[in-house]
Formats: structure tokens, sequence, C-alpha cells
């Protein structure tokens, strides 16, 4: 087979199925490495399963930075104010307050009796919206059968998922043993595309 | 090897002399007979004088004069509703002659306590074997080269206030302890076994001699191990640092009840120790990350990394924090129970310093929150600087409605005794430290753990 053909017969296969390469990996610190150098090469890393947050990986994944902690600090505020009005109805105007035996019905007058509740429910909305969010972006709910490839990445190994696409597959596979890899598979995705 | 550009040098000594002028005018300008404190208070035209008396007026009628009133205290700094003219003037002017000196000490202290802090915050890092902060070792032996200095300067003053050259620890005189005397206290006589003038001298040897041999010893063995084979002297600092940490914590928590909070002798906090310390970790800390960009700036510490300075700037942020709820957790307690003898330190500082009382909050809470909680900004050299400076600012107006309230009363201002006090240990801070950092590499090339700080990558 002449080059130019073998290059037309790859982009025919390519065109019916995308080929994924899954490499796994059993060391965070041989991941982060691989990561890297599969990254340096140009090729594409779909995704990363890990058992655990590997700290810095986001980073070297080229990941875009999460908006997380923005959310989390606007839904502070909503809990700031939810406190803030809650106690005003409840202890000032509902059913006034004699607090610590200064009878002054005013909010600002009795704030430091209300800061404990002011900043646990600050907490409290920033913490839990802040994971509903992170579900609802990660497409989690009850119930929803996991993604994950394989069990074992669940557990004690990291599994790298690299776009084989028009690579040449056994380049790419010699290219990631190199690279630390203790297993590696190549899944076609039929119904992809 | 560092070595002090003159620049450095020069300007350090403009600031002491500036501040040694400050200081000795403001001595200079305190009055000394009633007279001149009638003269200064006409002179001001209505406002002070009438402010004065309000304030006084509005005394009367608080807790803190019905407090006051029944221990029998007479002589009590703050609130006695006097009868004549002539005893309010000589009130006024012992607060007026108290100023200088407490300018001068809480200046002092206030900059001991960054050695200080940066001492403990070094020892920590032995004792936990930290592996990020090597790096900074000699930064943080350069900062606490000062603490000998602070050391004696504040015993003189301590020794000075003993022998009665100043009147700034009320609970000195010995009319207050002399059952046959008409200015009796039974609060203070009953607190006399902790508090008299020789064991709290005595005291206040032990806890500067603690220290500074934990800073001479750790000091050296750290040189030491730049050249030796094996981690012999690490081992040694390592378990120095531990047996040092123990002393410490509470020698310190001592040291605030002493020089702080024996001020207001009335008064008691159970948690003091710890908020002092609060306050004194922040501003080491914040010295330390603004010592390390300095130095960083003029090309030395080529191995200190953006991380190491987001690690100091999480300190900073964590402290301040810590600070604000030690405070908080002092005030609300008090505030809530509302018991006349305790509610009288919170009385005074809200009537008489309302807005360095709560300033301190924007200044050590709200602005470094907001400034620092961007974990990016942690890492923009210029904010931490920003911050830093905000932060120090803040503690040491915290320092000063510590003492202030409890030595002038109502006279107090930040003029020209504060500004010049600041100034002068300022620029003897900054010549004592950076000298120090010439003595020895900026590198503690041998630590064992120095692969690890280099490499560290948040």
């Amino acid at each position: 087979m002449t080059g130019q053909a073998r290059q037309q017969n790859l982009k025919t296969t390519s065109k019916m199925a995308s080929k994924t390469i899954h490499a796994i990996y059993n060391d965070d610190d041989l991941l982060m490495q691989a990561v890297k150098q599969v990254r340096a090469e140009h090729y594409h890393i779909e995704e990363v399963y890990t058992p655990f947050p590997v700290h810095g990986l986001d980073k070297v994944m080229g990941l875009a930075p999460t908006r997380i902690a923005i959310t989390s600090f606007m839904y502070g505020l909503v809990g700031l104010t939810v406190a803030v009005l809650m106690m005003n109805f409840i202890m000032i105007e509902d059913w006034p307050q004699n607090i610590g035996g200064k009878p002054s019905f005013s909010y600002i007058e009795n704030m430091p009796a209300f800061v404990p509740i002011m900043f646990e429910l600050t907490v409290f909305f920033a913490a839990h919206l802040m994971v509903i969010t992170f579900y609802m972006r990660s497409k989690l709910w009850p119930f929803k059968k996991a993604e994950n490839p394989d069990v074992r990445t669940t557990d004690d190994h990291f599994l790298m998922a690299v776009d084989a696409g028009s690579h040449d597959v056994k380049k790419l596979t010699q290219f990631l043993y190199d690279t630390g890899a203790m297993e590696i598979s190549l899944i076609e995705n039929e119904e992809d595309h | 090897m560092y070595t002090l550009p003159s620049k450095l040098k020069l300007f350090a000594i403009i600031f002491m002399v500036v501040g040694a002028i400050g200081i000795v005018s403001g001595f200079l300008t305190a009055p000394s007979t009633t007279a001149e404190v009638k003269e200064m208070m006409a002179s001001h035209g209505d406002g002070h004088g009438s402010d004065h008396s309000a304030a006084e007026e509005s005394h009367s009628t608080n807790e803190t004069h019905v407090a006051e009133e029944a221990h029998g205290n007479e002589h009590a700094q703050t609130a006695d509703a006097h009868d004549s003219e002539e005893a309010h003037l000589e009130h006024t002017l012992h607060q007026m002659q108290n100023r200088p000196w407490s300018a001068l000490y809480i200046a002092c202290l206030f900059f001991l306590f960054i050695a200080l802090g940066t001492l403990a915050f070094y020892g920590i890092q032995y004792a936990a074997q930290a592996g990020w902060s090597p790096v900074l070792y000699r930064v943080m032996e350069g900062i606490t080269a000062y603490l000998p200095v602070a050391s004696v300067i504040l015993f003189v003053l301590l020794l000075l206030s003993a022998f009665h050259i100043n009147h700034i620890f009320h609970w000195m005189d010995p009319e207050l302890v002399d059952p046959e005397s008409s200015h009796y206290d039974k609060l203070i006589a009953g607190k006399s076994g902790w508090l008299n003038v020789p064991f709290f001298l005595i005291r206040a040897a032990i806890f500067l001699a603690g220290w500074n041999l934990y800073r001479y010893f750790s000091r050296r063995n750290s040189i030491r191990q730049d050249d030796a084979d094996d981690n012999r002297w690490f081992k040694k600092n390592f378990k120095m640092s531990a047996g040092f940490l123990v002393f410490f914590i509470v020698t310190e928590s001592m040291m605030s009840w002493d020089w702080i909070m024996s001020f207001d002798p009335h008064w008691f906090s159970t948690l003091f120790g710890w908020y002092v310390f609060a306050g004194m970790m922040v501003s080491a800390i914040t010295v330390i990350a603004m010592v390390s960009i300095v130095l960083k700036k003029q090309g030395y510490l080529e191995f200190v990394n953006d991380s190491h300075i987001h690690d100091l700037a999480k300190y900073m942020f964590g402290f301040s924090i810590f600070w604000t709820y030690l405070w908080f957790s002092q005030f609300m307690l008090i505030w809530y129970a509302n018991i006349p003898e305790e509610v009288t330190y919170f009385v005074t500082r809200i009537e008489d310093y309302k807005l360095p009382f709560f300033g301190m909050l924007v200044t050590n809470f709200v602005f470094p929150v907001l400034l620092l909680m961007n974990s990016d900004y942690k890492r923009v050299n210029w904010f931490v600087i920003l911050t830093g400076i905000v932060i120090l600012a803040g503690q040491y107006i915290n320092l000063f409605v510590m003492v202030m309230p409890g030595t002038v009363g109502t006279s107090w201002f930040i003029g020209l005794p504060e500004i010049g006090s600041i100034l002068f240990f300022f620029g003897l801070f900054v010549f004592v430290v950076f000298t120090a950092l010439t003595k020895a590499p900026l590198l503690a090339k041998r630590n064992p753990f120095m692969k690890e700080s280099k490499n560290y990558h948040y």
C-alpha cells in the first residue's frame, strides 16, 4: 500500500468510528508526568479518571480555570442576606426580643448577637449551593449510571483517555507505554458520530 | 551573600533621626503643670475642653462609673467624676504626661511582636519539619535578629515604669495596695501576689531571656548546618523548637497579661493571650512576606517562587480571620453578658475610641479578606505588599486600642509622639534586620528539606 492510500484508508475508518486509547497508570506522579508528555506531543486528552483529586492535574491538562469560587462567593452573599433578613424579621419585627437585657429593638444595636447566625448561614449557603452547582455542571444526579470506563479508577488506578483520531495507533501505543502506562486498550466507539 | 545597600542604610537612619525628633518633641510638649493643661485646652478652643467635660458627664451615668466606684477606686484612669475643676485638670495632666511614654511603649512592643511572632513561626516550621518554607529560613532569622535589640529597649522601658519615672502602669502605684491609704484599691491589692513590681520584672526577664536563648541557639545551629556532613544540627533545632514552642505559648500568654492587660488592672479576659498571639502572628507573617518580596525585587532569593509568596499570603489571610474570630469572641461574650466589671473595658473603647476600635475591623478583617480571597491575587506581589501595609497599620491600631485607654484615657491622638515612635522603631527594625541578613548566606543550603522547598509548587 502506498503512503497516500494508507492515509486515505485511515481517514475513512475515523469517519466511521472514533477511536480512543485508554491508558491506565498506577501512580499519580506518573500520571502527571504522562499528561505533560502526551500534551507536549500534541495528542488530545479526552478525559482523565482518577480515584481522588490529583493536585495540579487541571492546570497540566490545560483545562479552563474553574468559576465555582465566584459562584461560591455569590452564594455566600445570598446566605448573609438571608440571615440578616430572617433575624430582622424573627427577632426584631415579628416578635421583638429582649436581647441580653438590652431591649433596643434595633437590628444594628443587637447585631453582635446575630453574627454567629450570619456567619453560619453564609457558610451553609456557600457550601451547599456550591455542591449542588458542581453536581449540575458535572451532570450528576441520583441513580445516574456511572460514566466511568473502568471500575479500577474508583479504587487505585488512573485512566487517561487519549483521542486516537487520525494518529498512528501503534506509534501512539508505544509512546504511551514509554510514559509508564501499565495497561493500554483501544476502544472503538461505533455509536459516536 | 546579601550586602546592605547604602541607600537602605541611609533610609533607615533618616527614619530613626526623624522618629527621635518626634519622640523628643513629644516629651517636651507634654505639660508639666495643671496651668499648662488649662492653657493647652484653651488654645484648642472650646473643642477639646467641652468635648472632654461632656464625656465626663456622660460617664457619671454609665456603668463605668458605677463599677469603678463600687470598687472604691478613686484614682481610676477613665471615669471618676471629679467635683473640682482642679482635680479634673490634674487627671488630664497625668494622661497627657503618660502619652509620649505610651506612644513609645506601643511602638516598641509592636516591633518586638513582629520579631517574636516570626520566631514562633520559625519554631513551628522546624517542629513540623515543614518542606515548603526552608528557603525562607534566613529571612525569618534576619527578622528575629531584631528580638535582642527590642528586648533590651522594652526591658529598659519596663524598668523606667517600675522606678516610677513614668506612670503608665497604674497598678505600680504603691498607695493602691496600702490599706492605710485613701487610694487603697481592694481589687488591685487582691492581685498584688501576681502584679507586684519585683515579680513583674523577674517574669519579664525570664520571658525575654528564654526567647532570646532559643533565638541565639537556633540561629547558631542553622548556620552550623550549612557546612555539616549530616543532619545533626537540624535535629538539634527540631528538638529545641518543640521545647521552645511549649515555653513560648505559656510565656506569651503571661506576657500579654503583664505587658498589656495590666493596663486595665481591674479587668480580665481569659482569651487575651490568644488574642495578642493572633495579632502578633499576622503582623509577623506579613513582615516575612514583605521582606521576602523586597529582597526578591533586589535580585536576591531567586529560589523563592510565587508559590512561597502564595503560601505566606494564605497565612496572612487565615490569621486575619483568626484575629477577628478572637476579637469577636472576646467582644460578644462580654457585650452579651453585660456584667459591669467586664463591660467597662468595651464601654471605654466604644465611647472614647470609636473610630480606631471599629476602624481596625475594616483594616484587619474586611480589607485582607476581600483583597486576598482570590487565589491569583495572593501571587501578585504588589497586592500582598499593599494588603500587608494595611494589616500592619491595623495591627498597630489594635495595640493602640489595647494600651491607650488604660494609660491616657480620653487624651489620645495619633500625633507627633505616636508617629515619631513608629518611625524611630521602624528605622531601627529595618537597620537591624537588613544588617543581620548580610551576616549569612540567604540560602540555608544544607537543610535536609531544601530540595523540596526549592521545588515547591502549589
